[in-house]
């Protein structure tokens, strides 16, 4: 059978003891194992976000609901979920919005809460579509460059100057749905 | 390819820049301020980010030179960074990246980081903004001794001032947004460093960890996550960043630091009560090897001059001031040494070039032992 964390095969099956709701059996390849115990011995308060996501996702997850799940990508920076979940790192504000459903259990993980109480930002933010878009634009810049096109990038390239020198964007297109913040 | 700074002080890419640094004493070695025995310092961190750009992970090179191109024309002519230097730490050499960890100035992770990066420093040492760190920005605030309720304040200020300048990254709901999930909300940390020998040698230590992570407590090491504990001083932070205000996270973890110190300074009546010999025989050893060597490890510096500081704060060394001690921490670190040697030097050499400045400094027939 296949690693819970990844494509490579399960090698090793740890039964893990110490969970409140009874023993679960954890299956995975020799390099997540070795992380996965070496996380376990050190301060298990300091966790990273990839373990604690990894722990909380394994737990009665079927393998394709996981992987259904791990292709879901954010239109703006690209990042697929699959990628968040190895990495503990996400890819750009708007995955909070995009993966919010899928988040939220690790947030309350993590934090016991899932909204925010505290201090906000002094000025009141301009347009979050526009920060969005410049996101996208700027995505879309580099991979016109990568793949050589650069009348396409020229064009990118004015088009992200228009934006960010303050004058009204055109309205963003449908590839980017309306979010609910 | 970079214009010239107009106010901020002094763009310093080259390493002599630093040298002047490495006389000094930054604020946190002031060895003065509240509980000042036992707790080294307060610092307060606050992760931020650009709403206009990826996260750092999914930053490419020019996304990276223009957020810090963006932060340090931004940072130019804010009022309260008149006192400060901007230091580019990409064209840093390793030894200065290096020195500035040792001094608590950036990270690790941004002394190792790849493409456009940079730290604020106040020249007092008392604040730092780094630039793409994990985040596009951490502001740093560390005061000596316990001193969590003005440290926020200045750090506030700070942000407020920032965000004047800037878009933050800010969802209704989550709050500030981070790249990683562990900080988002109000990305903050408020941490304390405390020096605990006497829990370490009456192995009480790791019960105290224990007890500490059931409230959502973290400890670390000197140099924060995965570091080692060296010389027994500890950092212990809040875990939780979301879901309680900025002022209750400050109040957590004063609230744990007393306590703390309590046990600190009850383990350390202990041991001058029921075991006055071999304390006393103990910090005296470590003062003979420290001012006698002729070469030592860093490792068995920090070792020996966690129990030296001890025998200060119980009175069984006269004539050593905690401000003399707190600096050879520093200065017998790597980096330091080299710098205030002025050339570098290979493992062996340093280890006799320690065990040289340790003699200068301790055995200068100020220093008495009762």
């Amino acid at each position: 059978m296949k690693c819970q964390l990844c494509e490579k095969p399960a090698t090793f099956h740890i039964t893990e003891l110490t969970d409140a709701d009874g023993p679960k059996v954890l299956h995975l390849c020799e390099d997540h194992a070795r992380q996965y115990l070496a996380d376990e011995s050190a301060s298990p308060a300091a966790s990273s976000a990839a373990n604690l996501l990894a722990k909380q996702l394994k737990l009665g997850q079927a393998a394709e609901e996981l992987e259904r799940l791990d292709q879901k990508t954010c239109p703006v920076c690209g990042i697929s979920f699959y990628e968040f979940r190895n990495a503990g790192r996400l890819g750009c504000p708007y995955d909070y919005t995009v993966f919010a459903e899928d988040l939220e259990p690790l947030l309350v993980n993590i934090h016991a809460a899932r909204e925010h109480t505290g201090k906000r930002p002094r000025r009141q933010p301009p347009s979050v579509d526009r920060q969005r878009e410049l996101i996208m634009l700027r995505r879309q810049m580099q991979e016109a460059i990568d793949h050589e096109d650069y009348e396409s990038a020229s064009a990118l390239r004015d088009r992200i100057r228009t934006i960010e020198s303050g004058q009204d964007p055109p309205p963003a297109e449908q590839s980017v749905p309306e979010s609910k913040e | 390819m970079l214009a010239q700074p107009r106010s901020l002080a002094t763009l310093v890419h080259h390493s002599a820049n630093l040298d002047d640094m490495a006389e000094r004493c930054g604020e946190w070695l002031r060895g003065t301020g509240p509980e000042s025995d036992i707790v080294i310092s307060s610092r307060i961190r606050l992760a931020r980010n650009l709403a206009e750009f990826p996260f750092i992970r999914r930053c490419t090179l020019d996304d990276r030179i223009a957020i810090e191109r963006t932060m340090r024309n931004k940072l130019d002519g804010l009022e309260a960074l008149q006192q400060a230097r901007y230091v580019d730490v990409s064209s840093l050499n390793e030894l200065d990246r290096q020195f500035l960890v040792e001094r608590q100035m950036i990270s690790r992770e941004l002394a190792d980081a790849e493409g456009a990066r940079a730290v604020v420093i106040d020249l007092a040492e008392q604040f730092s903004v780094m630039i793409n760190e994990e985040d596009h920005l951490r502001i740093q605030v560390m005061h000596s001794g316990l001193d969590l309720v003005q440290a926020w304040q200045q750090i506030s200020g700070l942000d407020d001032m920032i965000s004047d300048q800037v878009t933050y990254a800010f969802h209704e709901k989550y709050g500030f947004l981070t790249a990683c999930p562990t900080n988002v909300g109000t990305g903050l940390r408020v941490s304390v460093m405390l020096h605990l020998p006497a829990l370490v040698i009456t192995r009480q230590i790791d019960k105290v960890f224990r007890s500490l992570q059931k409230i959502s407590v973290t400890v670390r090491g000197l140099y924060g996550e995965g570091s080692q504990y060296m010389g027994d001083f500890y950092q212990v932070s809040n875990q939780i960043t979301l879901g309680r205000t900025e002022e209750q996270l400050v109040q957590q973890v004063s609230e744990i630091v007393p306590v703390l110190i309590d046990y600190e300074r009850r383990a350390r009546q202990f041991l001058v009560n029921e075991s006055q010999q071999d304390l006393h025989d103990d910090v005296s050893r470590a003062y003979g090897i420290l001012s006698t060597a002729k070469k030592i490890s860093s490792e068995e510096t920090m070792h020996y001059l966690s129990k030296v500081r001890m025998g200060v704060n119980l009175g069984l060394i006269s004539d050593l001031p905690v401000t003399t001690i707190n600096k050879l921490f520093i200065h017998t670190q790597p980096a330091h040494l080299q710098k205030l040697r002025g050339r570098t030097l290979s493992s062996a050499d340093r280890n006799i070039e320690r065990a040289s400045y340790l003699q200068r400094h301790l055995d200068s027939g100020n220093a008495e032992r009762n």
